[in-house]
């Protein structure tokens, strides 16, 4: 079958998708979005969480027949969603077509911090960028799906618990870090983001 | 395999009646778990997301329509009042992701002894509204679950509305489990104080073949409050009549042995559960009269 849905602001077409088949294979395996991750296929790890109509899911339980005519945001396309909410158009659709992130610049994306220094080219979210600060990323299996879910946190509540980010990244399992560095990622994003206001 | 996408509840009663071994997807969070895992090749999907009446609630004089697709982190958000013990119970389902999807539909459903709605609405009293082409049915919760994964609905039929009652008093649930998310309940409880009624219902999960009642448990202490003037004199209940409820309720179980806990440790475990959220309940009851909120 044939499935219609937006992706990081972009109108995309999935073609020979079969029936059966999740959102996550689509993105990965027919768009080439690998950025949300395949582990364990029963929603219990949190590395394929994207965002559908602005709600983190995880992709893999997601039948792709499900996503029709809906908005789907991937780790790909997270630091111009970022952008966008800063600048006051979150949600706001895309009549030209020409915001948002193509395919083929979510596809060739890459988390370059060599440039956030120099500050040229790539832009990284908020978010990104604390990962970063604050070596939240080992293996960097988990980040992205980790990412979505602390900068959904962080759009509805800007000044988090402990506890309140503890719930909110309960359905990411990192095999690394032991969190607590994911925990000041998303305490440094948040305390940059006050600041910025 | 097919995917049906019916827009409207009426489309997705008529592709049902047609393809009766449809099967269902609201939150997929059981259902896609077992086509990622081929334990299941269903010939058709039939999606219920387009479905907009299901995703609706609203709150009635005695009862709350819960829309068989409204998801978890909205009961746990928006019915906090009305429907204490759900609340309570949602928020122990797995991680945030899986609440946004998953549902007490689905919930019912899968019928999974272990479901943490159950116990909940065994506990608060409610009915599920079943719908076909050929009509509409009430079924009483009790009724609903008619073995281990089996429950009431017939081939034709889907899940519209649980109608579950409002609470009138203080209501808990409690589950045990190695962590606080993404548990499957080793076993749980459920309790809610009827003051309206003098009563008190309950819920038990993952300890026998189906969600049941503490029926006997439930008479027992309906008949001590009564005796002993409890409901009016707000009285601490005495530890033996607390102990004879959870003795009661450990043996309402009928429990296996498993990866996730003996038989002999649920029986143990639904006692204290049961003792517990009576003296949660019962202090929230004395010290306000009707506290509806949940603790925690
Ligand atoms: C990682 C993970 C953790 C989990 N943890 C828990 C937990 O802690 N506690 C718990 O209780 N559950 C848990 N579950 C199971 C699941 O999330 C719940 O059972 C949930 O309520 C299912 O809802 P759904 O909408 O996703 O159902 P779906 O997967 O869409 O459907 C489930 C079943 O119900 C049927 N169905 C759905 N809607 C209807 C309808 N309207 N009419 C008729 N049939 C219908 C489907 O055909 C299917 O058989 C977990 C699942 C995962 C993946």
């Amino acid at each position: 079958m044939r499935v219609n849905f937006t992706v990081n602001g972009r109108p995309q077409e999935a073609d020979d998708v079969w029936e059966g088949e999740s959102l996550l294979y689509v993105l990965r395996e027919r768009m080439g979005l690998p950025g949300s991750k395949n582990a364990c296929e029963q929603g219990e790890c949190g590395s394929c969480t994207v965002r559908l109509d602005g709600v983190p899911v995880c992709s893999c339980l997601v039948a792709a027949g499900q996503v029709e005519g809906r908005e789907v945001v991937t780790v790909e396309g997270l630091a111009e969603y970022a952008q966008q909410r800063a600048e006051g158009h979150q949600g706001g659709g895309c009549a030209t077509g020409a915001c948002g992130t193509s395919l083929d610049q979510a596809k060739r994306w890459e988390a370059r911090p060599a440039d956030s220094q120099t500050g040229e080219g790539v832009e990284l979210a908020p978010i990104q960028k604390a990962f970063i600060d604050a070596g939240a990323v080992q293996c960097g299996f988990c980040t992205p799906g980790l990412l979505v879910a602390a900068d959904e946190l962080l759009e509805r509540n800007a000044d988090p618990s402990d506890q309140d980010i503890r719930e909110a990244l309960s359905g990411n399992l990192c095999r690394c870090t032991g969190y607590e560095k994911i925990l000041d990622a998303v305490r440094l994003a948040a305390a940059r983001q006050g600041e910025a206001v | 395999m097919d995917f049906l996408r019916p827009a409207s509840w009426e489309e997705a009663l008529a592709a049902k009646a047609e393809h009766p071994t449809a099967v269902p997807i609201a939150g997929g969070t059981d259902v896609m778990v077992e086509i990622n895992f081929d334990h299941r090749r269903p010939e058709y999907l039939l999606d219920l997301n387009r479905v907009e009446l299901l995703r609706d609630w609203e709150a009635g004089e005695e009862n709350v329509r819960l829309g068989a697709s409204v998801t978890y982190t909205q009961i746990m958000e928006q019915l906090r009042a009305e429907l204490p013990g759900l609340a309570l119970a949602s928020h122990t389902v797995a991680s945030p992701q899986i609440r946004n999807r998953g549902g007490v539909g689905g919930n019912l459903g899968t019928a999974s002894p272990a479901g943490d709605a159950h116990p909940a609405l065994l506990a608060a009293g409610a009915e599920v509204e079943v719908e076909s082409v050929r009509g509409s049915r009430f079924i009483p919760i009790d009724e609903f679950y008619t073995g281990v994964k089996r429950n009431a609905l017939q081939p034709d039929e889907l899940i519209k509305t649980v109608h579950i009652k409002k609470a009138d008093g203080p209501q808990q649930y409690s589950k045990v489990g190695t962590r606080n998310a993404m548990v499957i309940a080793v076993c749980a409880f459920g309790l809610a104080l009827h003051p309206e009624t003098r009563t008190v219902r309950t819920g038990i999960g993952s300890a026998a073949p189906t969600p049941v009642r503490a029926k006997e448990a439930e008479e027992f202490l309906n008949a001590a409050l009564e005796e002993g003037g409890f409901w009016d004199n707000g009285k601490i209940i005495t530890p033996s009549i607390a102990k004879q409820f959870a003795d009661l309720a450990s043996a309402a179980c009928n429990p296996i042995d498993d990866v996730r806990g003996t038989a002999r440790y649920r029986r143990h475990a639904v006692g204290i559960m049961a003792r517990r959220t009576l003296g949660w309940t019962w202090e929230q009851y004395r010290s306000t009269g009707a506290t509806l909120e949940g603790a925690a």
